[in-house]
């Protein structure tokens, strides 16, 4: 037998290279504060996003308009789910949280305990649309009692069909598609139906991504389905939006159909839904974050009707960026 | 019928069902790879492999992912490799045989089968945190490293087991030290069959998301990773990220993102491969 000399130092050499490796790895490397103050264009340091995948278009837009702003900033966006971006923003990981709900009270809670203190910023809203598919005639309008008929807990195995609804839609089954449990859409789609948060009756194609849900209702004639206006906005062909009537005619009369318009003005009742981002009172001492989210405050609304979502009204814009600048120089006190 | 005649039927019956069972395997990862190939291939330019994440799917690129899952293999391999051909090795060459052994044994196979997301968990609590990596290339690499050492260790095994006792034997009977055979004999010997599960486990590790997502890495990354502490993006939560986007461009740029996948483990394989002939024309028996 001859052995390979060449392909034995390989080896040899890649065991050597990869535990000096290893070891020197294990020395540990904290990554704190890396904020420089300088004045005007020259900032630097980098900021830390994480959350939800429902707001990430937008943040990604305005990350990605902010490099012409500060180029030697850092912005960064991951997609760990709001409730996932959570669990790192109050152990204050990550110095933004995208969040598609607000905070609930046990991360609040969490949150304290470590001492992060921080700021809710609604930036833009969305509207749940409730989608079937275009051959479906007969379900053009429904009420949210009907709607929570279908999706409350004890639905379950029991309503199964089209005419349990109404007695004058067909006898036909009803296939159901929604957004996965984990997500905000979830929590916030059964808060506004069912009456209570993350609540629902299991049985239906769950999925978090929206993509799967517009080819399920798309192809399925019984189906019924429910997720962000902007997977409707880019759909359209393949889907049919169905009005919402929250028997409340205070914000507007009868069944009210999604749109940017119904969305802003508060009509389109009970499904619009304000998106936040969190932001930790740390971060918000450092500059490069003050101009960040200022930024983002002021191109929210023509960035956020550019990846398909509704932007808030002028006036609420200026009203938040008044409680980001309240926040940030009550910070430097 | 004679017997004979019998038996040739059924050797030509199990050689037609033989043909069957590999052209099930390939007629679906054809049909796969022809879709993807007619939908991403027109996407791919220069520019989409120089261009940073953007929100208009037509100017967003791939650099970072790239670059992201370049960094992440070869560090994992870094990592993973030593350490599972050193544990195999010791399982092989110098243990004897017992209970506490084939228990190990036992454990090691079972932890093949653990779901990945669970290793990104272990991860973030131990490299992330515990370590202080942060979500790091290294504790993205090194959470890897863990997912695939079973794989590793398990083949490196089977590659040693496969090389003669009668090598060794010869060895020893030379006045050879168990080092000096296992470093000079058996390891070259056994080499091409330890790449062929190092190609297996680095093709498991190129495409992962999950527990990357968990370690920490990111969707939107503006700068290419310099060292092995920066944050990073890897090419599957790019592709998984423009899939459930609403807008169909982006399911353009997933299949073209996709095939730089393909591309790229094609290319480590392809390298191994290369290896593994070469180190095996020079043995001769």
């Amino acid at each position: 037998m001859k052995s390979n000399n060449a392909s034995l130092f390989n080896l040899k050499a890649a065991l050597l290279v990869s535990g000096t490796l290893f070891f020197s790895a294990c020395g540990g490397n904290n990554k704190e504060g890396n904020s420089s103050t300088t004045a005007g264009d020259n900032l630097t340091g980098s900021i830390q996003i994480d959350g939800s995948s429902t707001v990430y278009p937008v943040t990604e837009a305005v990350a990605e308009e902010f490099r012409a702003e500060a180029p030697d900033v850092k912005v960064t966006v991951g997609v760990s789910g709001t409730g996932g971006g959570f669990k790192k923003f109050v152990r204050g990981e990550i110095d933004i949280n995208n969040s598609s709900r607000s905070i609930k009270e046990e991360e609040a809670a969490t949150a304290k305990e470590n001492n992060i203190s921080y700021l809710e910023l609604p930036i833009t809203y969305d509207g749940l649309t409730v989608v079937v598919n275009p051959e479906n005639t007969w379900a053009t309008s429904m009420t949210v009692a009907e709607l929570k008929k279908i999706w409350e807990p004890a639905a379950q195995g029991k309503i199964m069909r089209w005419n349990q609804i109404r007695p004058e839609w067909p006898n036909e089954e009803i296939h159901l598609f929604g957004a996965g449990v984990e997500s905000g859409t979830y929590d916030y789609f059964t808060e506004a139906i069912v009456g209570k948060s993350h609540s629902s009756r299991g049985d239906y194609t769950a999925s978090e991504d929206d993509n799967v849900l517009v080819q399920g209702v798309s192809t399925d004639k019984n189906a019924l389905g429910f997720f962000g206006y902007a997977y409707f906005l880019e759909n359209q062909g393949k889907l049919k939006a169905v009005a919402i009537d929250d028997q409340n005619d205070a914000n507007g009369k009868g069944a009210i159909l999604p749109s940017v318009e119904t969305v802003k003005n508060g009509t389109y009742a009970p499904l619009s839904r304000p998106l936040f981002i969190y932001i930790n009172s740390k971060a918000a001492a450092r500059p490069e974050v003050v101009q960040f989210v200022n930024f983002y405050l002021d191109n929210a609304s023509d960035l956020s009707s550019e990846v398909g979502y509704i932007p808030l009204p002028a006036e609420e814009i200026q009203k938040q960026k008044q409680k980001f600048q309240e926040f940030a120089s009550g910070l430097k006190k | 019928m004679t017997n004979t005649t019998r038996n040739r039927i059924k050797d030509k019956a199990f050689q037609f069902f033989g043909v069957f069972c590999l052209l099930v395997g390939l007629v679906f990862l054809g049909a796969l790879l022809v879709d993807i190939v007619t939908r991403g291939m027109g996407r791919i330019d220069w520019d989409f492999l120089t261009s940073l994440p953007s929100r208009r799917a037509s100017r967003s690129g791939i650099l970072t992912a790239w670059a992201g899952t370049l960094w992440i293999l070869v560090l994992t391999s870094l990592i993973a490799f030593p350490l599972g051909i050193a544990a195999g090795v010791y399982l092989e060459e110098y243990t004897k045989k017992t209970k506490l052994s084939s228990f190990l044994e036992i454990n090691i196979a079972n932890l093949a089968g653990v779901p990945s997301i669970i290793y990104g968990l272990l991860g973030l609590e131990v490299f992330v945190r515990q370590m202080g990596l942060g979500a790091s290339l290294l504790s993205g690499a090194l959470t890897l490293s863990l997912l695939i050492l079973p794989i590793v260790i398990v083949t490196t095994r089977e590659a040693l087991k496969a090389v003669p006792q009668t090598v060794r034997q010869g060895s020893f009977a030379l006045g050879a030290t168990k080092w000096q055979t296992t470093w000079r004999q058996v390891l070259p010997a056994s080499f091409g069959g330890i790449l062929t599960g190092v190609i297996l486990a680095l093709s498991r590790a190129v495409g992962e998301a999950a527990p990357l997502i968990v370690v920490g890495a990111l969707a939107y990354v503006p700068f290419v990773p310099s060292s092995p502490n920066d944050e990073f993006t890897v090419l599957p939560i790019q592709i998984f990220n423009w899939t459930s986007r609403p807008q169909a461009e982006f399911l353009v740029n997933a299949a073209a993102a996709i095939i730089m996948l393909l591309f790229i483990t094609f290319l480590l394989n392809g390298i191994a491969v290369y290896l593994r002939n070469r180190q095996q024309k020079k043995i001769k028996w």
